[in-house]
């Protein structure tokens, strides 16, 4: 029911934008995140962009996600 | 897919449970309260594969699972006035209420569409003007906002012929009510991800302050949901709960603050009534006075009858997680997905359904 997706935001027009996910183009509404740029992933829920994923944060939790790795590594060696 | 794929890598995934497993020492009882936690949970088989101190529970997770026999008979009589087409997402088409369903409805004659999105329930609302058109408004705090921003459209547009019937629902404070039941003992919760990206984690400081119960807002990746009982093992280690953000590319701590204004231009709180739990003073949202003109309660008259609530289910025990899907003397004999007899069979996000399809590892 709170199933949201990441989509690119292709082309704005107003409230409407054309997202794309895994290829295939859509229409959304852009009311709920009218700051959303051209360019920019949102998290589409039924029709709507409801937040604009924030970039550096993705690639932060992915670095955290490495430094875990790599000190379980460390650690399993010592 | 991007945001997607690399929150799903195995090697990194065996990392965390590593850490997971070498720093938990005392007993942990972690709750989610989001249907898309429980089936990747399931799905990825998080249960069996994180360590022996850890017991994941799932609480009222799914709207659809919660809505009242007696909200979904309404949904049904007006479905079965004529001149009424009915659109509604489609996971509430199947669910049995008291006497029918929006299926047999449908089956019967009535029409009842299934649509993606409030925008499609607009359209048809534009394409037969002679007919008035219902959405039944379904979810909490992720899908409200949409849902009040068809409103605001069919105002803007004059589309007269649209209403919504709201049995739209908060989450707050039906975790305060199961809290404060104590029927469930918790050292961690995992917040729900895009009731968060709407609302941010600012609404659930009251959950360490009053309770001592760790809270950690997460993703829905299998490495999102790790990261997330990282966290909260930590906090629960240390004696130190608090609110955490793990899903930080989806939720800032104040929360989507347009959809947040859309929410509160056109529906107030009221009193929820949930299935299994009962009515939940302040977690209801109706349409304001403002808007009464849109509400499909005040538009029709209709006559729902008495609810009922199918023997032997024990949804309710299952939403509160006061007993587990094994424990149900249907479930798998009786109830399955093909024949639902309670909506956690029937929803996507239910936990019956859940472990219905994904197995073993429930219930620990």
């Amino acid at each position: 029911m709170c199933l949201a997706i990441p989509a690119k935001v292709k082309s704005i027009e107003g409230f409407e934008a054309e997202v794309e996910v895994g290829g295939v183009s859509r229409k959304a509404s852009i009311m709920l995140t009218p700051e959303a740029k051209v360019g920019d992933y949102v998290l589409l829920h039924t029709g709507y962009a409801i937040n604009v994923i924030d970039e550096e944060e993705a690639q932060e939790t992915l670095k955290i996600f490495q430094k875990i790795a790599e000190a379980e590594d460390r650690d399993s060696f010592n | 897919m991007k945001f997607i794929n690399e929150y799903r890598d195995a090697e990194l995934g065996k990392k965390l449970i590593e850490r997971i497993s070498q720093r938990s020492t005392r007993p942990a009882r972690l709750m989610e309260f989001c249907g898309g936690h429980t089936v990747s949970i399931a799905k990825h088989g998080l249960r069996q594969l994180l360590p022996p101190t850890i017991t994941m529970l799932s609480g009222p997770v799914c709207p659809v699972c919660v809505t009242a026999s007696a909200d979904l008979d309404k949904a049904i009589a007006l479905a079965k006035l004529p001149g009424v087409i009915i659109t509604t997402f489609g996971d509430m088409i199947k669910v049995p209420a008291s006497y029918s369903s929006l299926q047999q409805v449908k089956a019967e004659g009535g029409d009842v569409r299934i649509v993606y999105s409030t925008l499609d329930a607009l359209k048809i609302a534009q394409a037969n003007a002679s007919k008035s058109v219902v959405f039944i408004g379904v979810g909490f705090e992720t899908t409200a906002p949409t849902v009040a921003a068809s409103v605001l459209q069919a105002e803007q547009q004059r589309i007269d012929n649209y209403h919504v019937l709201s049995l739209h629902k908060i989450c707050p404070p039906v975790v305060k009510a199961l809290l404060d039941s104590g029927e469930v003992k918790l050292d961690g919760i995992v917040c729900p991800g895009h009731v968060s990206a709407i609302i941010g984690s600012h609404p659930y400081e009251f959950i360490p302050c009053d309770y001592g119960i760790a809270c950690v807002v997460s993703g829905f990746e299998p490495l999102d949901i790790l990261q997330c009982v990282d966290m909260l093992v930590t906090q629960i280690e240390s004696g130190a709960p608090k609110v955490e953000i793990a899903y930080r590319r989806g939720v800032k701590p104040e929360g989507n603050k347009i959809a947040l204004e859309l929410m509160d231009k056109v529906f107030e709180v009221c009193d929820g009534n949930w299935r299994g739990i009962g009515v939940v003073l302040g977690s209801g949202l109706r349409l304001r006075k403002k808007y009464r003109r849109y509400d499909a309660e005040h538009a029709f008259e209709i006559h729902p009858g008495e609810p009922i609530e199918p023997k032997g289910c024990i949804c309710g025990a299952i939403l509160r997680a006061v007993k587990t899907p094994l424990e149900c003397k249907l479930f798998r004999k009786v109830c399955k997905p093909e024949n639902p007899i309670g909506p956690c069979m029937v929803s996507s996000e239910g936990s019956c359904a859940a472990y219905y399809q994904y197995g073993e590892g429930y219930g620990r």
